[in-house]
């Protein structure tokens, strides 16, 4: 399949970016992050959780009891502005990494 | 602020946040499933593989603990599992730090929770925040007649109440004896006499019927109302419910019962109680009196107004009320003084206490002497923690060099000294409830029941609890920090014996003996003080022979007796009490000395050639009051019933009078003149005869002047006295004979406490004995705990030392070198400890001036005694362990290595 192990600390990225989209419960987080990456990240489905409390007790994220689709209830995760900012701070952040990395393991030796 | 309230919500809804955990979980899970059974597979194979995937739910919902902030509470849940563990695998340890805790714990807290039943606590009255009383500022100097702690006069009090604008409801209240019940059933009852509005402004329901309204206390009122407290409502009458609208005779007074007050009020002054309440309206002559100083004020203070506003509006207010109050009757010197009166307000909450005025300066003593015992043990407990702590040195070293963090051990070791805390609080608090028990029982005595509530309230469990948290962190806290710093590679390479950390590590430990010792000084040289001011009182010769006579009260008042006939009544009355087999001889006296109470008049001796003035003790007596209270005669004659109205004015006076007022004249024959005042015109009295000096309100004062006039020369005879009664044998059967006679005379003749003087005057000693006991319990105990911290820090330096001792004999060292060695050490710690201790104690019983009696706070004897004490317990207990490193054997210590 081709899937890629995820890089240290861009599961909070991933999750603050997927509820960024709208309110998600848990294993709704799941599902999204699979949808917007078309399922090249492999995610350890236990981990998502003590992610969310983290990001949740830091004030990232706000979470409520509510109805999933399935009528049953569950957790529902939603973006602080706190968490927004983070998103927008980590986001530039890592574009730049990522540029920067590219532009690294891209180089060839004459342009050195 | 979300992290904090995130981590509230988690905290203190634990067991929400575990089932927000399984329901999130468990949802994830069975979606997980759902999807996949969409997707064509078995419900069963969906089901597991769903579990499979999401991994080990325990271990992810232990990480989730601990995103959510609850990481630390199972980590102290294991460290608290840990150290219960390592207790009781030291089981001499942890009941030696428990049982030293509990005592230093116990003792603190039943100190203070006496401090707070008799000082703290509100009085149980709604929003008694409001409270203030009005007073006489600086007192009113002894004018008249005075009953402490009250402090103002009826018609000052109408006076107030009418002129005052700061305070709401202002009521009065004052404390008064009587009787019910006829001839043998007689009982004495506490009368608490109060103003109409008291009740209403204090809030107080009737638990049956109802209490006192203004119409209640209206002056003249004809039939009296009366409301019992609770206790006598049911200990005499039973609890009867039909006892309302009953009449009531209180010995000369006819009353009707109108309710009964609710049990949790027990008076307004705190060790107080009263049986019966009665409108003032009904207290008779006390009501005009205008030097009659019995009533206590109180108000709620208006809305906006502060204790120091209502005190300088009352002093505003004062040269116009006491203006209009002027005692009649006295010189106008005395007049004047009473016009420069000012008052002034307090605040209430707590009431007014004469208790808490005798024992205030006591019970802080007391308070310190046992926080300082409670320090004393602590630091022998952070030393054993240290010692314990040392011989773990390598435990640790292991566990921080295999990463363990340095608050991870800090935490661990401070958990040990909570659990020590908090069973030692648990046991200390048990402790306290049975112990301030027997300190009140140790005070209380026959004639003073002192009824205190003693539940303890929120604010002793909030003491006992910051004690152990106190103490948890004075003697874990220092030790944890020292063993958690230890650097590992130091600790591992050095051997156990020694320590881990050298030697600079005792240094801690010396300055906390040193501490002990000094402590323990101050809390001995304390204790010899009160004990010999004890010993000093008990021995004390008062002048008078206190064995075999006994004290008794008789009123005659409901016989209505008109006054000329008072005195006659009273002399056959002595005569026939005299007359009794038990009985060896009798008088009657206005003063019963050492009793506390005081009859003081201005006197000026006629035709002396300087002006000689001054004011000297009264007592009318009768003629038997000097041979039977065995006061010598040194000169001229004694009473005799010739000694009336008609013969001239006679007085006898003590050495002291004539010190002061005759010096250098012959006394017989020499004439005195009383002072004006009410009910008591200028008199003049000759001197017949000198007495021996005597003690005359208490033990502890200096010999005052006193003159002694016959009863019968009394301006106004009164219709009941106090009595001296010598008994010719056993004081045991003259009470019943006594009473037989009082009843054979009149049955509504009343005979009040008949006792025997010895025992009273021994329980007015009650305080000195208690404070002589306690710091002698508490004296030695911080005494014999510094001995074991110092046989303990010797014995672990000696154990630490064994090989290096060994070797000094090895190489020829005498057995007394080593011994002199080591108690050389010793020494100077003792030392170091007696030179702060000295200071300290000098500093400490600056306080105890009021205490003690014949003894100097600073007595260089007592304080060398307590050095010397204590450096020789001290010295002994290093002795043992020095003795033991003299006797090291080279051989054995060597090959230990």
């Amino acid at each position: 399949m081709g899937n890629a192990e995820l890089l240290p600390g861009t599961l909070d990225l991933l999750i603050l970016k997927a509820v960024s989209l709208g309110p998600l419960h848990g294993y709704g987080v799941l599902l999204r992050i699979q949808q917007i990456t078309q399922g090249a990240l492999t995610i350890e489905q236990g981990a998502l959780y003590p992610a969310l409390y983290r990001l949740e007790k830091q004030g990232m994220l706000d979470a409520d009891w509510g109805t999933s689709d399935n009528n049953r209830r569950a957790r529902f995760y939603r973006l602080t502005p706190a968490g927004r900012r983070q998103l927008r701070d980590h986001t530039e952040t890592w574009n730049r990494t990522v540029s920067a990395m590219s532009a690294a393991l891209n180089a060839k030796p004459e342009e050195v | 602020m979300p992290r904090l309230r995130v981590l509230m919500k988690n905290l203190f809804r634990r067991g929400a946040f575990e089932d927000q955990m399984t329901d999130e979980v468990k949802f994830h899970i069975e979606s997980r499933a759902a999807d996949l059974i969409r997707s064509g597979m078995r419900p069963d194979e969906a089901a597991r593989r769903a579990r499979l995937e999401f991994g080990g739910a325990e271990g992810w919902k232990e990480r989730m603990r601990e995103a959510g902030g609850l990481g630390w509470i199972d980590a102290a849940r294991t460290d608290l599992r840990y150290a219960f563990r390592t207790l009781r695998k030291n089981p001499v340890f942890a009941s030696v730090a428990i049982l030293s805790l509990a005592l230093g714990i116990g003792a603190n807290t039943a100190v203070f929770h006496l401090v707070n039943v008799v000082r703290l606590r509100a009085l149980p009255v709604a929003n008694p925040a409001q409270l203030a009383t009005v007073r006489v500022k600086d007192s009113h100097g002894g004018m008249g007649v005075n009953s402490h702690p009250a402090d103002m006069t009826y018609p000052l009090f109408e006076q107030v109440r009418e002129r005052q604008q700061a305070l709401d409801g202002l009521f009065a209240w004052g404390h008064g004896g009587a009787a019910i019940g006829d001839g043998a059933e007689m009982r004495p009852v506490r009368l608490l006499w109060v103003s109409g509005d008291t009740f209403r402004t204090l809030g107080i329901a009737a638990e049956r019927g109802r209490l006192f309204t203004p119409d209640d206390d209206r002056r003249g009122c004809a039939r009296a109302t009366a409301v019992l407290s609770h206790s006598l409502w049911q200990s005499q009458f039973g609890g009867r419910e039909d006892i309302i609208g009953k009449p009531l005779t209180i010995f000369m007074l006819q009353a009707d019962v109108i309710g009964v007050t609710p049990a949790s009020f027990f008076g307004l002054e705190v060790g107080r109680a009263f049986d019966i309440a009665l409108p003032l309206c009904a207290s008779g002559p006390s009501l005009d009196a205008r030097n009659v100083w019995w009533l206590s004020v109180f108000g709620r203070l208006k809305p906006g107004w502060t204790i120091d506003r209502a005190s300088a509006h009352l002093e505003a207010i004062s040269p116009g009320l006491f203006e209009a109050t002027l005692p009649t009757g006295y010189a106008p010197s005395s007049v004047d003084k009473y016009k420069t009166l000012r008052l002034e307000a307090l605040p209430g909450a707590n009431g007014i206490s004469a208790l808490r005025q005798a024992y205030d300066t006591s019970l802080w003593l007391l308070l310190a002497m046992t926080g300082a015992v409670l320090l004393v043990a602590c630091a022998n407990l952070a030393n054993l923690t240290l010692a314990r702590a040392n011989a773990r040195a390598r435990e640790f070293a292991v566990r921080l060099a295999l990463g363990a963090s340095r608050g991870r051990l800090t935490r661990q070791l401070l958990s040990e000294s909570l659990v020590l805390s908090a069973l030692g609080t648990l046991f200390g608090l048990a402790l306290a409830q049975t112990l301030s028990g027997l300190i009140v029982d140790f005070l209380r005595t026959s004639n003073d029941p002192i009824p205190l509530d003693l539940n303890m309230d929120g604010r002793v469990f909030a003491f006992a609890a910051a004690l152990g948290i106190v103490t948890c962190v004075l003697f874990g806290l220092t030790a944890a920090r020292r063993s958690a710093f230890t650097n590992p590679g130091v600790a591992l390479k050095s051997d156990t014996r020694s320590g881990g950390a050298g030697r600079e590590r005792f240094v801690f430990q010396r300055v906390l003996v040193t501490l002990q010792i000094a402590a323990s000084l101050v809390l001995i040289v304390g204790a010899m003080l009160l004990a010999q001011t004890f010993r000093n009182l008990v021995t004390l010769d008062p002048g008078f022979h206190t064995e075999g006579v006994l004290t008794a009260f008789v009123n005659f008042a409901r016989l209505g007796l008109p006054p000329e006939r008072r005195q006659p009544f009273m002399q056959q009355f002595l005569d026939r009490l005299e007359a009794l087999p038990e009985v060896e001889s009798a008088a009657t006296t206005t003063n019963i000395p050492l009793f506390g109470s005081s009859w003081t008049m201005g006197v000026r001796i006629l035709g002396a050639p300087v002006e000689r003035r001054g004011s000297s003790k009264i007592t009318f007596t009768s003629p038997g009051y000097f041979r039977t209270m065995r006061i010598p005669l040194l000169r001229g004659r004694e009473f005799t019933i010739k000694d009336d109205k008609a013969s001239g004015g006679v007085a006898i006076v003590n050495q002291t009078f004539i010190q002061q007022f005759l010096n250098g004249m012959d006394p017989i024959g020499q004439v005195f003149q009383t002072g004006q005042e009410p009910g008591y015109p200028v008199a003049s009295y000759e001197i017949v005869g000198v007495v021996a000096d005597t003690k005359y309100s208490r033990l502890r004062e200096d010999i005052r002047p006193i003159a002694f006039v016959p009863a019968a020369q009394a301006p106004s005879p009164r219709d009941g006295a106090a009595i001296v009664i010598r008994a010719a044998g056993a004081t045991a059967v003259v009470p019943e004979a006594v009473r037989r006679l009082v009843a054979d005379v009149d049955s509504r003749a009343a005979l009040g406490g008949i006792s025997v003087y010895d025992t009273q005057i021994r329980e007015t000693l009650v305080q000195e004995r208690l404070m002589a006991a306690l710091s002698g319990f508490f004296g030695p105990l911080a005494m014999v705990i510094a001995a074991i911290g110092l046989y303990g820090l010797v014995s672990y330096i000696v154990s630490t030392r064994y090989h290096e001792l060994g070797v000094r004999v090895a190489l020829g060292a005498t057995r007394a070198s080593v011994l002199g060695l080591v108690l050389r050490q010793s020494i100077t710690l003792v030392g170091c400890g007696l030179l702060i201790g000295v200071p300290a104690a000098l500093l400490a019983t600056r306080w105890m001036t009021s205490l003690v009696f014949d003894v100097s706070p600073r007595d260089l004897r007592t304080i060398a005694a307590a050095v010397v004490t204590l450096a020789a317990v001290a010295i002994g207990a290093a002795f043992i362990p020095a003795r033991r490193a003299a006797s090291v054997d080279p051989i054995v210590a060597l090959r230990v290595e």
